[in-house]
This record gives structure tokens, C-alpha cells and sequence, in this order.
């Protein structure tokens, strides 16, 4: 509600009646929430309660800039609560009161029978005076008599100072008379007034009614007032007493029904207090920290599981030590991503559960800077063939990705070119990383990288930092070691390498086309710990692999290949992988134009010089019959002494 | 079932109405939805028989909005009464926050109220739910009828309220005490909020 501008303290005439009232409202007004806090008026209708509450509004208002205060009648209370719930917004509507620095409510004796305004009054009470926010009500009655209210919110509204104004005594009637005919022309006769203000009336309502009555009977028959017909002019009857009882509401003679609240909107105004009194604050604030950080991308599972506890743990001390936590976790990445940059945004600055592996991962790239190479993602145990050929080698695989480090450590993989160990070793790398840490630095490299490390290492004279980078490996994948023949100063720094981590459990796979024995030009005692581990063999795909990886190939032609095309295609001899896939590209491409592949197109097709059959020399094929061999990448069949270098790039 | 769930600020009840066939358990969801304004309800879903007896469950969503922070929501379910829907009454029982049981206050129906209590105490029990801990509220209905045809809430009390839970006298058709024993029965499962019933997303 607006306040009336003019309801002020000035204009407010003070009496023996209402001295009392006055001064504790200037007092409020004076210094709000700090006095008589709530300060509750109340008198019958008509003595100035309205007005004195709205000049306290104002007064704080004007010697506080900016300072909220809201006036409003209980009806109107009642209303924009039952609006809150009806639209759902009981929280907005809870958090708008609170915000105001002054609350004045009116006509209070309308709270009798208002259960749910009741509670939310005294919830709202609690809340202001915490705030040390002032209150002022008024009411026709005193507290203790406003019927069918909760004793809580009597003993809330008692609670401050209760004042009552009585009817306006001779001198307040006079003054209240001569502010209003101040100022009139022609001037009212005092003597007028002062018989106006001898009248008996029951509150200055009535007094203010009187003189404009007087008014009025002035403009229409001039000044012809005198005390004998001054009772005729202002026409005065006998009036009833005061009310007792139920509230009646002024203006509507006291038959005016109370608006029934809602069954609904009375119904979720009471759910409402139990769910915020039921729900647990420690709950809450925990919820939100798991908000915030979450949306900064941090784990929360610590914060969830504190959730799931029967009682309220340390909260300020859990989100601190969280808050820490995830601090420390930034400047660590910080220092990270200066070292190397691809660890930007990596998890494990990310969980606060992991602060000493995120530590760890520091002082690894402290000392080893930028990452090793870690497997080929594509290179999985799953789309790796295993048949007769390679199953030793398929199932040690498994083997030392269930238990790094503990089962066949060393693993040698070792076999022609093509098939198969390079995609075996990245495996095992994936194998690896899917079991460990993802911090874990697991080295996937050829022996030519690791010599040619060695030897820029040498140059620039760094050999110890080189040393202490390759020794933050937790696995080390080595393909080609073959190469390592003849490197004496590779062999040696591989050798310590090997034994600092074999001495770690830390996983070890080489691959090489020959077996640590074969491996001349290499120190014994680095042959002798390659072969101490175990040394598995990869042979040429046997006819069952060599279908399953035509199958496999050859999956996407539609309509699919039949059985007997695969047949055909496993029946031809493959010294590698890689052979077959060449050939089933070719197959592939044929189909393709073909539209359908069937056996005989096939055979008349590729028979001959496509396919070698079992029992004739394998890799022989005639390039100039072959639209293959016209594209830059080439297949070289017949350079049999190059195992392991089946494609050449021709530029 | 969980009722609040803090991550997603997510409070949620299942209720079920639960008593003898005609004892006005359909009566007291159709008397609530046509109390809840349109925005605030789901659509109220009564699989009846054509007799217009439940046969199924007849199922009201209410949304009360935001509450303290937390999205409110009340389910409301009813089981079908008679003898022969054992099952159905299983499955509707399943999960539920609190229960409403709707007894018929006539003389003559005294048999099935106790027979229906019997029955929601072997499910709930079924179900591993301790009842003495379990929100339930009464409720007498009917009591709008002649005296001489029913019984009296102490009579009633005496026979079924044995765990001296909140009874209601209710004439659920007329609404009377309909709103009461939701109120009730919401106030027991949500006050239950601060004893750990949460779950968290």
C-alpha cells in the first residue's frame, strides 16, 4: 500500500490520549529496530493509529535515504500470501518481506482465524528482529485479545511495547479542529470550535466529519453556526459502543465474510513450513558447494558421500578443506600446462581426492617435461585376430594387462614383419592405461625414437636428465628393438633402464622380429633379461586367422561376402597382416564395382596373378596388371627380405 | 522411493490411498483435483472397470511448486479395494512414502475394513517396511451418513487404530476432511526429510 503523504508528525496533534503512543513512535521512527521492537498501537477506529504508523514510515524515511519500509493492511498480507503460494512463489514472496528495513501492518485484529498468515507472520517476525529490522502494528485491540490466534505470534506481538490511544480528550479535539480550520476563509469562530470539540465523539473521524459537516453548512447558509443549532447542523444521535468480539471490518457494518482461503493454497502454505523446517541446512549448503564446484569441473564425489551421512559432519570445515584442495589442484595445473601444455584441463586437476597424484604427475613433468607417446588408441586386444598363429602371444597380452608388472615381465613379442606385434604392443599399451592411473606415464616408442633421444641427449650434454625422464616411465612398450643391434650406448643405457624398472614392477613389452637370442650385436646380459621374461611368438596367419581377418575386412560389402569367396580368399597364403589387408582392398574395391561378388567373377577377376594360391611363391604379383600399384602407396610382395616394411611411400 | 533428493533440489512423495472397495478412496484424489488449480496438477489417470469401480489405480500428480528451494511434488495413488486385485495392490504399494488408509465408517462394512487393514499390513511387511516407523494416517469416511448405519469414530479408533496413528472423520465426497488427512499424511512423509529418507542424484 502507498503511504498517505499526508499522515506525518507534524500535523499530528498530541494529547493527553495519545502521548504516550507518539513519543514511542517518534522514538521508533528515530532510531528503527533499535526501540520498542515491534511497537504495537492499538485503539478503537478512527483515533489516528493509521496515521501514526504512516508518520513513523515517513520520519525513517526521511532521515534515511533509501531506507524499505512497507505498510500494508493484514488484508492485503493475506492476499499477496495466498498469491505467493497459489503462484508457487512462496520463497520470492518470503525473501521480499525480508528485505524491507521497516514493516508496518494494519488493522492486525484481521489475523484471527489465519492460521497459515499467522505462522508466516511469525516466521517473518523472527527473521526482521534477527535482522534487527523494525515492526509496527496496529490494531483495534490488544494482543492477548484478538481471538484465535497462535499464542506464539500473541507472545511475538507482545513482545515489544503495546500502546493504545484513547479517545481524544477537549484539548487534542480542539487542535485536531483548529489544523483543519486553519487556514479557511472566512475564519471559523473559536468559539465554534471549541463547542464542536466539548462533543462527545468517539474517535476524530468522527471529529473531522463534524467539521466538514460545519463546512458545508457554511458555503450553503453562510456563517449562521452558533452552539444552540451547532448540534442540529452536525445532526448527532445517539451512537453505538465500541466492538467486542469477533473482528468487524470497518465499512461493511460487520457483515463483510472472511475470504475463505483456498483448500489448496491453505494446503501447500502448510507443506511449505514443514519442508523448511524438515529440510537439513547442512544439506543445502553442501548441495550448492557441489553446484558451484561441479560447474568449475571439479569431482565432488567427496562432498556427495558427505551427503549420504546419518548427521551433519564439519561443514565449514569440509568445504574449506575442499575449497583448498581445488586451489591447490589450479596452481598445480598452472605449473603443469608451462611444462607441457597437453595436460591443460586434464582430470586429475579436476578431483580434489587426487591432490597427491596430481603432485606426482608435477614432478614427473618437472623432471621429464613433455609426455611419452602413449599407445595407438585403435590398436585394441579386441579387433586383434587370434588364431593358432598367435595365441601365446594374444593370451600374455591379456596376461600382463590384468596384472602389470607381476606376470611376464619382460613380455618379448617377436615374429616377421606384418603380423601383428606392433598392434599387439599398442594394445597391451591400452590394456595398460585402461588398468592404471591416468596419470601414469606409459611410454609407447620405437627403439629408434628412444636412440635417437639418446643420442640428442648426448650432444646437448643432458644424459642424466635424459636418464631421469625415461626412469618416470610406469610402463615402457618398446617396438623394434631389433634396431637397438649394434647401438652399444643405447644398449647400455637400455640395460639400466630395463633393470631400474623391472626392479619397480614396472611393466615391460618389447617387440622385434627376432627372438632375444637371434638378437646379435646386443649385449648378452640385456639378451639374457629379454629372454628371462617370456618370449612369445607371432607366426603368419594360419588359415582360420587369415578368414577371420577376410571377414573382418571384407564386413561393410554389401551384399555380404559369401562363405565361399572367404573361402577362397583364406585359402590363398599370406606371409602377413598387412598382405591380407592389401588384398582385401583390392577385393573390396572390386565389389564395389561389381555390385556382387561372387566366387566365380572373383576367381576369373584375381585368380592367377591376384592371389597366389597355397603350394605356389607367395607374394608375387604382376603391378603392371594391377590398377593398385598406380597409386603413391605400393605393396612390395616380393621384398621378402624386408619383413616389416611392406609399405613404402613412393614420392 | 526417494523423497528428496538435494542435487537436483528435488522433493517427491508418493502417497497411497489404500482401503476396502467403496470406502471413497477415488473420492478423495477427484475431491483434491478439483481443488488444485489447473496449472499445479497432472492429468488424473483412473483406469476404472465399467461399473466405475477401480480397477487398476487411479494415479494424481500435484506439483506445489517451489518450495525452500526444492521442486515439490506429491503423487497420490489409489489401490484398488477388492479382495481379488491382490497384485495390482502390490505393485502400487510398492515404493510408496506414507499411507492413507480410507476406512467405510458403516456397521456392515466393518469386516472389510479390518480385513483391508490385515492386507495392507502383510504387503507392507512384504516389502521389508517396518509399519510401526511407516507415515499412516486414518481416515473414517463416510460420516456423513445416518448414525444409525455407521459406527462410531471410537468404535472405529478401537478397531483399527491400534498404533494410535492421526484418524480423520472425513466425508470425502462433500470434501470434508479430505484436505485434512493429506495435510496429515504430507506433514508425517516430509517431516521425515530430516531423518535421512534423501537420496542424491
Amino acid at each position: 500500500m502507498i503511504l498517505d503523504g499526508r499522515f506525518r508528525f507534524d500535523n499530528y496533534v498530541v494529547g493527553s490520549a495519545n502521548r504516550l503512543a507518539v513519543a514511542a513512535a517518534r522514538a521508533v521512527a528515530e532510531s528503527p529496530g533499535q526501540v520498542y521492537n515491534p511497537l504495537f498501537i492499538y485503539s478503537a477506529s478512527g483515533l489516528g493509529k493509521t496515521h501514526l504508523v504512516s508518520a513513523i514510515a515517513h520520519q525513517a524515511r526521511e532521515q534515511r535515504p533509501g531506507y524499505g519500509a512497507a505498510y500494508v493492511t493484514v488484508d492485503e498480507f493475506v492476499e499477496d500470501l495466498h498469491d505467493a503460494v497459489s503462484a508457487g512463489e512462496l520463497d520470492p514472496f518470503k525473501q521480499r518481506w525480508r528485505e524491507h528495513d521497516i514493516v508496518l501492518l494494519d488493522d492486525v485484529q484481521f489475523l484471527t482465524g489465519q492460521r497459515e498468515t499467522q505462522t508466516e507472520l511469525l516466521r517473518l517476525f523472527n527473521q526482521l528482529q534477527r535482522s534487527g529490522k523494525q515492526i509496527v502494528m496496529a490494531s483495534d485491540r490488544p494482543p492477548g485479545e484478538i481471538p484465535d490466534v497462535d499464542a506464539r505470534l500473541v507472545s511475538r506481538l507482545s513482545g515489544g511495547l503495546v500502546v493504545d490511544i484513547g479517545e481524544p480528550d477537549f484539548e487534542t479535539k480542539l487542535g485536531i479542529l483548529r489544523n483543519l480550520a486553519d487556514g479557511r476563509e472566512p475564519p471559523i469562530d473559536a468559539e465554534i470550535l471549541d463547542a464542536v470539540a466539548k462533543i462527545d465523539f468517539a474517535n476524530v473521524r468522527e471529529l473531522q466529519g463534524a467539521f466538514n459537516r460545519l463546512e458545508a453548512y457554511r458555503s450553503l447558509h453562510g456563517g449562521n453556526i452558533h452552539a444552540g443549532n451547532l448540534r442540529d447542523i452536525l445532526g448527532l444521535r445517539a451512537r453505538n459502543t465500541p466492538v467486542s468480539g469477533a473482528p468487524v471490518r470497518e465499512g461493511d457494518g460487520g457483515n463483510g465474510a472472511r475470504r475463505e482461503p483456498a483448500e489448496f493454497a491453505d494446503f501447500v502454505s502448510d507443506v511449505s513450513r514443514t519442508v523448511e523446517t524438515s529440510v537439513a541446512e547442512w544439506k543445502l549448503r553442501i548441495t550448492e558447494a557441489i553446484a558451484t564446484w561441479a560447474a568449475e569441473g571439479y569431482r565432488t564425489a567427496v562432498l556427495e558421500r558427505a551427503l549420504k551421512l546419518p548427521r551433519s559432519p564439519d561443514v565449514d570445515g569440509l568445504l574449506a578443506t575442499f575449497a583448498a584442495a581445488c586451489a591447490h589442484l589450479g596452481s598445480l595445473e598452472r605449473e603443469a600446462i608451462t611444462l607441457a601444455p597437453g595436460f591443460a584441463n586434464h582430470s586429475v586437476f579436476r578431483d580434489p581426492e587426487r591432490v597427491a597424484a596430481a603432485e606426482g604427475l608435477l614432478s614427473r613433468l618437472r623432471v621429464g617435461g613433455e609426455p611419452f607417446p602413449g599407445p595407438d588408441a585403435s590398436f585394441t586386444l579386441a579387433n586383434f585376430e587370434v588364431g593358432v598363429s598367435n595365441e601365446l602371444a594374444a593370451r600374455a597380452a591379456e596376461s600382463v594387462g590384468a596384472e602389470p608388472g607381476r606376470h611376464f615381465n619382460p613380455l618379448v613379442i617377436c615374429g616377421p614383419g606384418g603380423t601383428g606385434k606392433t598392434h599387439l604392443l599398442h594394445a597391451i599399451g591400452n590394456l595398460l592405461r585402461e588398468g592404471m592411473d591416468d596419470t601414469a606415464s606409459i611410454a609407447c616408442v620405437s627403439a629408434n625414437q628412444f636412440i635417437e633421444e639418446l643420442v640428442e641427449a648426448a650432444q646437448q650434454g643432458e644424459l642424466e636428465r635424459w636418464r631421469a625422464r625415461w626412469r618416470t616411465v610406469d610402463a615402457l612398450l618398446l617396438d623394434d628393438l631389433d634396431v637397438i643391434a649394434g647401438t652399444e650406448r643405447a644398449q647400455t643405457e637400455l640395460f639400466h633402464l630395463f633393470n631400474a624398472l623391472a626392479s619397480e614392477n614396472r611393466p615391460l613389452v618389447f617387440a622385434s622380429d627376432r627372438s632375444p637370442p637371434e638378437l646379435d650385436q646386443v649385449e648378452p646380459r640385456l639378451r639374457s633379461r629379454l629372454a628371462a621374461g617370456l618370449v612369445a611368438a607371432l607366426s603368419p596367419p594360419d588359415r582360420a586367422t587369415r578368414r577371420s581377418i577376410y571377414a573382418r575386412f571384407l564386413a561393410d560389402v554389401k551384399p555380404s561376402v559369401p562363405d565361399d569367396v572367404l573361402d577362397y580368399l583364406a585359402d590363398s597364403a599370406s606371409s602377413s597382416v598387412r598382405e591380407i589387408q592389401g588384398r582385401a582392398s583390392r577385393v573390396f574395391a572390386l565389389a564395389r564395382s561389381a555390385g556382387r561378388l561372387e566366387l566365380a567373377t572373383l576367381r576369373s577377376e584375381l585368380d592367377g596373378h591376384l592371389l597366389p594360391r597355397a603350394g605356389a611363391p607367395e607374394g608375387l604379383v604382376d603391378r603392371a596388371a594391377d590398377p593398385f600399384f598406380v597409386d603413391n602407396e605400393r605393396v612390395i610382395w616380393d621384398w621378402h627380405e624386408i619383413p616389416g616394411r611392406a609399405i613404402e611411400e613412393i614420392r | 522411493m526417494s523423497i528428496v533428493n538435494y542435487a537436483t533440489r528435488e522433493i517427491t512423495c508418493k502417497i497411497v490411498y489404500y482401503g476396502p472397495g467403496r470406502a471413497g478412496k477415488t473420492s478423495n484424489l477427484q475431491y483434491v483435483y478439483g481443488r488444485v488449480p489447473g496449472d499445479r496438477r497432472g492429468r488424473m489417470l483412473s483406469l476404472a472397470t465399467q461399473n466405475e469401480r477401480t480397477l487398476f489405480f487411479d494415479f494424481l500428480p500435484l506439483d506445489l511448486g517451489s518450495i525452500s528451494g526444492f521442486s515439490t511434488r506429491l503423487q497420490l495413488y489409489t489401490v484398488p479395494g477388492q479382495i481379488y486385485y491382490a497384485t495390482t495392490r502390490k505393485l502400487v504399494l510398492n515404493g510408496a512414502d506414507a499411507v492413507v488408509f480410507v476406512a467405510d465408517s458403516q456397521t456392515r462394512q466393518f469386516d472389510e475394513n479390518v480385513e483391508s487393514l490385515r492386507d495392507l499390513h502383510e504387503n507392507l511387511a512384504a516389502q521389508d517396511i517396518d509399519v510401526r516407523t511407516f507415515p499412516m494416517v486414518l481416515q473414517y469416511n463416510k460420516r456423513d451418513l445416518p448414525s444409525d448405519l455407521i459406527l462410531t469414530e471410537s468404535e472405529l479408533d478401537e478397531a483399527l487404530n491400534f498404533r494410535g496413528v492421526p484418524a480423520f472423520a472425513a466425508d470425502a465426497l462433500h470434501g470434508r476432511g479430505v484436505f485434512e488427512t493429506l495435510r496429515s499424511i504430507s506433514g508425517l512423509v516430509l517431516r521425515r526429510l530430516s531423518a535421512g529418507s534423501v537420496a542424491h542424484g
